[in-house]
């Protein structure tokens, strides 16, 4: 370094020591050295949040939140503003991308026992981060003004409207007392826009929580010796580097290949209150909710089971009794979790048919499993299981 | 991670104090400059979509139509053309005889209308397809404000255009004058009189070539 830039580094140390403070959190930082691929996809949702970002901010500079024009202005986007059709592929891709991600990130975490002390402040804020995303992905889904746009704005709506106590309010906030007109669609566009700007304040939250605790690891000890952890960078950069090439490329398939792979024909069709399309069917990424609102018949009943599937989420750190963080070495927890993983994929499936017959005894039985996982063999499991005894250092070659 | 090398950040950052270049440093700077190839393609369709849309006015009529009967002499009608304000006026002889008096090119910073502010058929002494009609954009060269129109009184027969904003001024031909800050005469619209009472904006019989983009300053 010169001795001009040195001082220039200098003066800004004194006042705003963010040069130390990134070679601290990102360059020296310590990570465990035994760090598998499944601990790339927070990177990943990293990456897929600001291309989001990103794309949103120049699909606002061309749409119109109205009644009468909004279809209209996403039509125009995708047809006459210049590269507009590739600046909403890569927002429509980048949600699917961003959950797909989520997913494995809290799938990881629940294999490895992530949410366990002392990271439970990590797993709360990063399920906050789940809820804001979703709520987000929501209120975006409606702005296009199209028949899912309309008519699943509506079933959530009234939805909302059926829980007790908070939900006549809510709902009467959100549709701003006309039905679902121009107040509401605005509303929904202004709260597209906070729910994703507060998701960024969420995720400094939730990597601040991570810089005090550090990484978990996929033996679920704590590092011991110095030799247990490396450098984040090189080490991390390079790993997380590679992997984010093998994510953008399947991200830019889906923008150039396949950008409606993932979207419903019914939704390039304008909103019209007066007829329902035939077969609704929400987003993937809401699919295995939805077919737990549709499992149960009852509709308070199934409101309640489809947000309680999340809550219980919630409850993990505190429902988990054993020890041991990691499936490892728990031999029954290590074939329950792919099971709740697999009930979690077959309630997506089931969410995409129609309920009935053998998609609906699916979806009730995967219900079941879901909570006789969080409920009964979390708290109860650690009581019969006998595990295995981690190893003491995280060099040790795998048991 | 493998075995060997003891896991310290020290090795890549006295890479130099080796003399030579290393292989990881090649790879270092050939990532880095990948890197930045991506970061501007991903730039482009953002940067892209800021230009805005096309084809928004393929098929669309672009002709405004102007009935000159309704216009009494001496005064101007105000219509719309591409969103800016065209002036028609029905000029007087007072008014034609006051663009040919004597002395009056030397107040004007471009009597001739040699920049192009017109169409072929309107670089004449009356910035006009007939001396009788005036069409003229309304929009000051200076910094986009609308003149206002002095219509001729007893003492000034010839009438003019003084802007708001920042006091330039125009002749009835739209010429700006000297010590006025207006750089460049009034634009002149392509126009064809359709007959002698009714006359088409956007369209030039005289100069079909014409492109109102191509002028020197809107």
């Amino acid at each position: 370094m010169t001795e001009r830039s040195n001082s220039l580094s200098e003066w800004l140390e004194a006042r705003l020591p963010v040069i130390t403070a990134f070679r601290r959190e990102y360059v020296n930082f310590a990570m465990p050295r035994n760090l598998n691929y499944l601990w790339n996809f927070g990177a990943f949702a990293t990456i897929a949040l600001g291309l989001l970002i990103l794309s949103g901010i120049f699909l606002a500079l061309n749409y119109t939140p109205t009644v009468t024009e909004a279809f209209a202005s996403i039509e125009m986007i995708d047809r006459q503003v210049s590269s507009g059709w590739l600046v909403r592929a890569i927002h429509m891709g980048g949600v699917s991308m961003l959950f797909v991600s989520l997913y494995v990130h809290i799938g990881r975490g629940l294999y490895y026992g992530s949410y366990k002390a002392p990271r439970e402040l990590l797993w709360l804020t990063g399920l906050g981060l789940l809820l804001l995303v979703m709520t987000t992905a929501f209120a975006g889904y409606i702005l296009p003004w199209g028949q899912m746009s309309y008519w699943g704005a509506t079933v959530v709506i009234n939805a909302l409207n059926a829980l007790p106590v908070i939900g006549k309010p809510l709902a009467a906030w959100l549709l701003g007392g006309e039905g679902l007109g121009n107040t509401a669609l605005h509303r929904i566009y202004v709260l597209h826009f906070v729910t994703a700007f507060s998701i960024i304040g969420f995720v400094v939250l939730h990597v601040a929580a991570l810089h005090v605790a550090g990484s978990n690891n996929p033996t679920g000890i704590e590092p011991a010796k110095t030799d247990d952890t490396v450098p984040f960078h090189p080490y991390y950069t390079t790993k997380d580097g590679l992997g984010l090439c093998l994510f953008l490329m399947v991200y830019a398939g889906l923008i150039f290949f396949a950008p409606d792979i993932l979207t419903l024909a019914d939704n390039y069709a304008q909103a019209n209150p007066l007829v329902t399309p035939r077969d609704i069917t929400p987003e993937w990424y809401f699919a295995p909710f939805y077919a737990i609102l549709r499992a149960i018949p009852s509709k308070v009943g199934g409101l309640l089971l489809a947000a309680g599937s999340l809550g219980v989420l919630f409850a993990v750190p505190w429902l988990d009794a054993s020890p041991v963080r990691s499936a490892r070495y728990r031999p029954i927890l290590r074939i329950a979790l792919p099971i709740l993983f697999l009930a979690f994929i077959a309630l997506g499936a089931a969410g995409m048919h129609p309920p009935t017959g053998f998609w609906l005894w699916i979806s009730r039985i995967a219900v079941a499993y879901w909570y006789l996982y969080f409920l009964v063999l979390l708290p109860y499991l650690p009581l019969v299981e006998i595990s295995k005894s981690p190893p003491s250092s995280l060099q040790e070659p795998r048991g | 991670m493998t075995k060997d090398g003891a896991p310290t950040s020290s090795s890549n950052q006295c890479s130099s104090g080796r003399g030579g270049t290393r292989r990881r440093d090649v790879l270092a700077t050939v990532t880095a400059g990948v890197g930045c190839a991506g970061a501007c393609a991903l730039a482009y369709p953002f940067l892209d979509s800021l230009n805005g849309t096309r084809n928004s006015r393929v098929g669309e009529d672009d002709t405004v139509d102007v009935d000159l009967s309704a216009i009494p002499p001496g005064q101007q009608a105000v219509v719309t053309w591409r969103g800016w304000p065209v002036f028609v006026q029905r000029r007087t002889a007072a008014m034609l005889a006051s663009l040919q008096a004597l002395g009056a090119a030397q107040r004007l910073r471009d009597p001739e209308s040699k920049i192009l502010q017109q169409p072929k058929d309107a670089t004449n002494w009356h910035r006009s397809v007939v001396p009788e009609i005036g069409v003229l954009i309304g929009i000051c060269t200076h910094l986009g404000c609308v003149p206002s129109y002095d219509t001729p009184s007893p003492s000034d027969q010839s009438g003019k255009y003084a802007c708001p904003c920042h006091g330039s001024q125009f002749d009835i031909a739209g010429r700006a004058y000297k010590n006025a800050p207006a750089p460049y005469n009034l634009p002149v619209p392509p126009v064809t009189m359709v007959s002698a009472t009714h006359l088409r904006i956007g369209q030039s019989k005289g100069d079909p070539d014409f492109d109102i983009a191509n002028i020197q300053q809107i």
